[in-house]
């Protein structure tokens, strides 16, 4: 097992599956400000990567730079091959699924309402996307819930809901920032099981942005260590665990190696001058 | 798999339990047992000191006011309340309208806004003679006094609201690809409901004034024609009767708009064990 400075590009397990997103040189900057500085970044078709790093260094600006929600300052990005940045005319919003850190229901709205939000915004087969959510509430555990409004549902059932929008949404790639931030330990062990599988069936690309070291080795393929603001990637580590993964994973020996060789890139970070404690 | 849905429904049934809330009732018997109190003090003190009428009359001489001269109140309310409610409803409309616009446009938002706020300084009620002068003893004064005191709380509240939408929920809709205006429809405008009804709320409270106001400084009917004859007259009975007549339209104004809300606005509420919970 190693982790060094290469590219997910060399990992190779991924060699025959398609570059889905490639970031090359991306920088964001707010008022001045670096927030995000030189990421490359290449993420495969179907391919689970983590996003890791000390709070505040930039995961989540990076994550709406590649959603379009952030226009960067400098560098590339590329999806499916088509470059969106610099931008080529068209809008890139809308093109990946986003999802961001607090679940973001709107209160008014039921949870099929809420999941079917994106068929909504594009005008585009809402009734399809109804019956679809319809049939999927049973996989995200919120059977007979559909016109139940959010205030009514637990933490667990309310970040599924927002999971089952993300779904919906109807794009290759997901974009998650910290999907399970606000959920107590229990819940969010069982929600990143619950994920793995849910991933396993529908294949989707994801990149996760979490500041957990367990989380990212229980559910990635392929974790990126960034540094401390302004962010930039450390380091990138096929995580060597087979599939299909058991939270018991997170006893074995190759798990707990790794989960320290992590911890100390990590902890890196928070020694450095300057940085954030 | 997990049951997830199973342990979760668990939860949820909990919290339907609570819904039937004792505390509801109790919460409007005090204070009407304590306005009782009070008037059961007033009318035995009159007795008692044997006050004049004139000075002071007993709640039982004012209610016998308000059933002897029914006819007369209701012909000076009816003038009244149309008055607050067409102002009502005129600043509602020119009140949004103008919140829509000030979300809307950034140059509204810089220029509008400010002057609304430094509006404010005006004493609207002060403007009441001048009204008078410009538009004569008739009801449109009265209409206008009403509009400026309730565009305020109504125009500024909704704007804030339309302002203070969840910045993570806007997001999840750019993402998406969303126009401005479906993020107005779709985020905006919902998010920006309770703070319009609790706009309109205060606007309803303080309409009534407006037109009473409006009507002490020259009119020929209305309640507040009526207090400033009445008062004249020594009639203090009446005067009460009045009084008791605007503060219940005050009053029934809350309310309503405040069921309004509630009807509309339903998420607003679900800590008190709202009433739709679900849709199914």
């Amino acid at each position: 097992m190693t982790i060094s400075k290469q590219t997910t590009e060399d990992a190779p397990h991924r060699a025959a599956a398609a570059v889905q997103l490639a970031v090359a040189g991306l920088t964001v900057s707010f008022d001045g400000v670096t927030a995000v500085r030189n990421v490359n970044l290449t993420v495969h078709q179907g391919e689970f990567v983590a996003l890791l790093g000390p709070s505040g260094c930039g995961k989540s600006t990076l994550l709406n730079a590649i959603a379009g929600l952030v226009e960067p300052e400098a560098g590339t990005l590329r999806l499916d091959g088509e470059t969106v940045v610099p931008a080529n005319g068209a809008s890139r919003l809308g093109r990946v699924a986003y999802m961001p850190q607090r679940d973001a229901l709107l209160p008014w709205r039921t949870v099929l309402e809420n999941a079917t939000l994106s068929a909504e915004v594009h005008r585009s087969g809402r009734a399809a996307a109804l019956e679809r959510a319809r049939e999927l509430l049973p996989r995200f555990g919120l059977e007979g819930f559909g016109g139940h409004y959010p205030a009514a549902l637990s933490g667990g059932m309310r970040q599924r809901a927002a999971f089952l929008r993300t779904v919906l949404t109807d794009r290759e790639v997901l974009l998650l920032d910290e999907p399970f931030g606000a959920l107590d330990a229990l819940t969010r062990r069982t929600m990143q099981e619950w994920l793995l599988d849910l991933w396993n069936d529908l294949g989707h690309t994801i990149l996760m942005v979490t500041h957990d070291v367990e989380e990212a080795l229980l559910l990635a393929d392929t974790v990126a260590v960034m540094t401390a603001r302004p962010g930039t990637l450390k380091a990138v580590a096929p995580v060597e665990l087979p599939r299909p993964r058991t939270a018991d994973m997170t006893a074995d020996q190759g798990f707990i190696e790794q989960k320290s060789q992590l911890l100390a890139l990590l902890r890196e970070e928070l020694r450095e001058p300057g940085s954030a404690p | 798999m997990i049951d997830l849905a199973r342990r979760d429904a668990a939860a949820v049934g909990n919290r339907r339990a609570r819904q039937f809330d004792v505390r509801r009732l109790t919460s409007w018997l005090v204070p009407l047992a304590l306005l009782s109190l009070t008037l059961v003090i007033w009318e035995a003190w009159v007795r008692i000191d044997d006050t004049p009428a004139w000075f002071m009359p007993s709640p039982s001489a004012v209610a016998e006011e308000l059933w002897s001269s029914r006819a007369l109140l209701w012909e000076h309310t009816w003038t009244t309340l149309q008055e607050v409610l067409l102002g009502y409803a005129i600043a509602l409309l020119v009140g949004v309208t103008t919140a829509l616009l000030i979300a809307y446009s950034p140059i509204a938002e810089r220029t509008i806004y400010p002057l609304i706020v430094a509006s404010q300084a005006i004493p609207i009620i002060a403007l009441a003679p001048i009204l008078l002068i410009w538009f004569g003893f008739g009801m449109t004064p009265k209409v206008i006094v009403v509009v400026l005191l309730c565009y305020f709380p109504i125009a500024v509240n909704m704007a804030d609201g339309l302002r203070a939408a969840d910045r993570d929920a806007l997001n999840l809709l750019r993402s998406m690809g969303a126009s401005r205006w479906q993020q107005m429809r779709i985020v905006r405008i919902p998010s920006s409901l309770p703070y319009l009804i609790s706009g309109a709320r205060i606007a309803a409270a303080v309409s009534v004034i407006g037109a009473i106001v409006g009507e002490w400084v020259g009119a020929s009917s209305g309640l507040g024609y009526l207090m400033t004859r009445a008062a004249s007259q020594f009639l203090t009975a009446r005067l009460f009767a009045t009084v008791a007549i605007s503060a219940a339209l005050g009053i029934a104004l809350f309310v309503i708009v405040a069921l309004v809300g509630r009807l509309l606005v339903p998420w607003a509420d679900e800590g008190r064990g709202a009433q739709r919970v679900s849709r199914d």
